[in-house]
């Protein structure tokens, strides 16, 4: 094919330029809507739900897991303690430790309850050594602070002088025992994956009626005429993503705002494993390519889609495959270097979830780097292959496909006729 | 019937009819959906600056032939060039394109959606709202620039979609049965409005399943019928496939002279109809006068774009075009 007239000037825009364009009219469009004030509220109900939810589980937690106070004495001090925990037990309930003996020394024998606890395989969260007359507490400092009174009056009673002569306890404080700190950034760990699982189910939602709304709009012609549809969906998806983050900012202001009037007497989380600064950067990264991989699969189920009805019967499958993931996540967290770990950090869609729990646990940071250019692949790789089944599948004319469905798969021939 | 076309047939593909540059060159489009073939081969020539109507019944294949063009889809074979550009996209800044299905964003003023849709095809936000303005109050609708278009009629939003498809002065205007939804009145407008960028230098292709409209104002057209296209070209040609139709009226309604009309000759009223012969019309006005017929009236009657469409497409083309004519007036 010949022509003489060559392209005069290269005006196309590029697919990032054409993708501001999209992005800042929905981001607009969405900023200024009335949807957006529900998003706002969105949070709110599983908030309440949660708390409620945590008050039962915490009260379950307490009573499955109490802490346990180990004890490295010689034998008769051990079986001096023992006795008077069961004098005092009657009395102080759970105000006394639940006491394992990880020891029995013999007389003049050292123990180092340092190396005891940093090794976890224990399962207690301090050790008591020494004689009575001169106990030792080691463990973390909140514990034995905690555990300071009643191991005094433990130690009173055990060397059987009267309530009103209390030995001096003293105290080795260590930064976190081990099985301690897994099980606090454990929590941690859990209470952002399930924020992450709730905002991200959140915004994937609205993204995918956004695209309906767009076809209901008969708009979208218009703009894959002029746009190539990679734009179009990364436009959109990085539209919803700044609408989040302004919904991020004003949660985040709303929180601090609560801590600054409640102050101590909201619970606190454990540090993570990364530090309070890297795992927040984290989360809102971890959290952005989530939201994008499940974004993109409602975009393109909402590309496919014609009515609501396609709508929600088409993300049905993928709402319960995300929950799937999410449950694979949180199982994946309290096994870690296992196989099903291993595969919920590969697999695109739990990867954000199981990498942020990972940040919670470990503090090597090279793993999120390679995490998240992997995830970053996939949603590149999902958005193209949506806007192609959205170019090959839904670019047909229109009412002719209503008639296809309606007479089978044997009329397909027949009703896929152009305009 | 089958009719001898003569002297009048001409080449079925589509050829370059003048030296000028090519706004679109298409060679052997075929777009297929589920085993179904939408579009069978069509070659499509259309010069700079021409009026171009894609003629057809729906279902024919316009809309699908139009979004290959446009790159919304890509062929299953052939090419397409485009303002000399390959992939239509590379060129999307020179084109403006108005779908057949009307869409805009319901929230937006008039002149926000006119530069939205500019700003799809690289021009600037502030220019093209400024562009928006003017153009809302050059073609009378300034009063409603910053109405949400919820608040428009359907005729006055169409009008604000016909100008975003103009606001970034493109080289190329594609519009897809541009005229279904209008009243008269701003089908009049659009007319002229499509006459007026063709003057300016601007190629405008529409499809349109009105024969009146590609009669009144296309340099060329192509027909489309079952994917295929039949007949591309200019119109002239598309008219003289079918031979003039002669009218006679005689004093005597008969004589010796009957034997020298043609085959096809037929009898209503007074009139006499037939094709015009190969050889002329002068052997039978010899005729008629030796045989003192006394002839009233003669008229030679250049052959309308309908008929042109019957003989090309075929009776069951032009039955499903007056019928969509006929759906679009009862709406």
């Amino acid at each position: 094919m010949t022509n003489p007239q060559a392209p005069q000037r290269a005006g196309r825009l590029s697919t990032l330029a054409a993708a501001y364009v999209i992005a800042r009219r929905d981001f607009g469009a969405i900023l200024f809507s009335r949807a957006f004030f529900f998003f706002l509220l969105g949070p709110l109900f599983p908030v309440i739900v949660g708390a409620m939810a945590g008050g039962v589980g915490a009260r379950v937690n307490e009573s499955a897991h109490l802490p346990v106070l180990g004890i490295a004495m010689e034998g008769a001090d051990i079986d001096a303690v023992t006795r008077a925990h069961d004098v005092l037990s009657p009395q102080l309930g759970s105000g006394l430790p639940m006491l394992l003996v990880v020891k029995r020394l013999e007389p003049g024998q050292h123990y180092d309850a340092t190396a005891a606890l940093e090794r976890g395989d224990l399962g207690v969260s301090a050790i008591l050594s020494g004689p009575p007359s001169a106990p030792r507490l080691t463990g973390p400092e909140g514990r034995i602070s905690a555990w300071q009174g009643p191991v005094s009056l433990l130690m009173a009673q055990a060397m059987g002088k009267a309530p009103d002569s209390y030995p001096e306890v003293a105290k080795s404080p260590v930064a976190s025992s081990l099985s301690n700190d897994r099980g606090s950034q454990l929590k941690t760990a859990q209470a952002a994956q399930t924020l992450l699982f709730l905002l991200t189910m959140l915004l994937a939602g609205m993204v995918l009626s956004n695209l309906v709304e767009e076809k209901g709009n008969k708009i979208i012609e218009i703009l894959a005429a002029a746009i190539p549809m990679d734009a179009v969906f990364f436009g959109k998806l990085f539209a919803m993503l700044a609408v989040s983050m302004v919904g991020i900012v004003v949660w985040g202001l709303c929180g601090a705002a609560l801590v600054l009037v409640a102050g101590s007497a909201l619970p606190s989380l454990p540090s993570p494993a990364v530090g309070w600064p890297v795992f927040l950067a984290l989360g809102v990264i971890y959290f952005s390519a989530a939201y994008l991989l499940l974004g993109s699969v409602f975009l393109a189920i909402g590309s496919l889609a014609t009515t609501v009805r396609e709508v929600q019967t088409l993300s049905m499958p993928v709402t319960m495959m995300q929950l799937m993931v999410f449950f694979l996540a949180s199982y994946a967290m309290t096994q870690p270097g296992s196989a099903v770990e291993m595969f919920a950090l590969a697999f695109p869609f739990s990867s954000p979830f199981a990498m942020l729990a990972r940040a919670a646990q470990e503090p090597a940071l090279w793993t999120h780097l390679a995490a998240i250019g992997w995830q970053v692949f996939w949603v590149i790789v999902l958005v193209r292959l949506g806007a192609r089944l959205f170019r090959s599948r839904v670019m047909k004319s229109g009412p002719v496909r209503v008639k296809a469905r309606r007479k089978g798969w044997f009329a397909g021939r027949r009703a896929a006729s152009p305009a | 019937m089958k009719m001898d076309l003569g002297n009048w047939q001409v080449a079925q593909r589509a050829q370059p009819q003048s030296d000028r540059p090519l706004a679109i060159e298409a060679r052997g489009l075929v777009k297929r959906f589920d085993g179904f073939t939408a579009v069978d081969g069509i070659d499509l020539i259309v010069p700079e600056g021409a009026i171009y109507g894609i003629l057809g019944p729906n279902g024919a294949g316009k809309t699908t032939t139009l979004r290959m063009l446009l790159g919304i889809i890509d062929p299953d074979e052939g090419e397409r060039r485009i303002l000399g550009a390959e992939r239509p996209h590379d060129m999307a800044h020179a084109i403006g394109y108005l779908p057949e299905e009307r869409g805009l964003y319901p929230a937006m003023k008039a002149y926000e959606a006119i530069a939205f849709v500019g700003a799809l095809r690289g021009l600037p936000l502030p220019e093209g709202r400024k562009r928006g303005r003017e153009l809302l109050e050059e073609h009378g609708l300034g009063y409603a620039a910053d109405r949400q278009i919820r608040q428009m009629s359907k005729g006055m939003a169409q009008q604000v979609q016909i100008l975003g498809t103009l606001v970034h002065q493109p080289r190329l205007v594609i519009f897809d049965e541009p005229f279904s939804g209008l009243d008269a009145i701003n089908q009049g407008r659009l007319e002229r409005m499509m006459r007026g960028l063709a003057e300016k230098g601007t190629t405008v292709i529409f499809s349109t399943h009105v024969i009146a409209h590609a009669e009144r104002l296309c340099d060329e057209v192509a027909i489309i019928a079952g994917g295929k296209v039949p007949f591309a070209g200019p119109v002239d040609v598309a008219r003289d496939r079918i031979r003039p139709q002669v009218r006679l009226e005689t004093r005597e309604l008969d004589g010796p002279w009957r034997a020298a009309l043609p085959e096809d000759a037929r009898l209503e009223g007074r009139f006499w109809y037939f094709s015009l012969p190969e050889s002329g019309v002068e052997p039978l006005l010899r005729t008629l006068i030796e045989s003192e017929a006394g002839i009233l009236t003669l008229s030679i009657e250049r052959a309308g774009l309908h008929d042109a469409f019957v003989a090309i497409a075929g009776e069951a083309a032009a039955r499903a075009l007056e019928e969509n004519d006929d759906t679009e007036q009862m709406r």
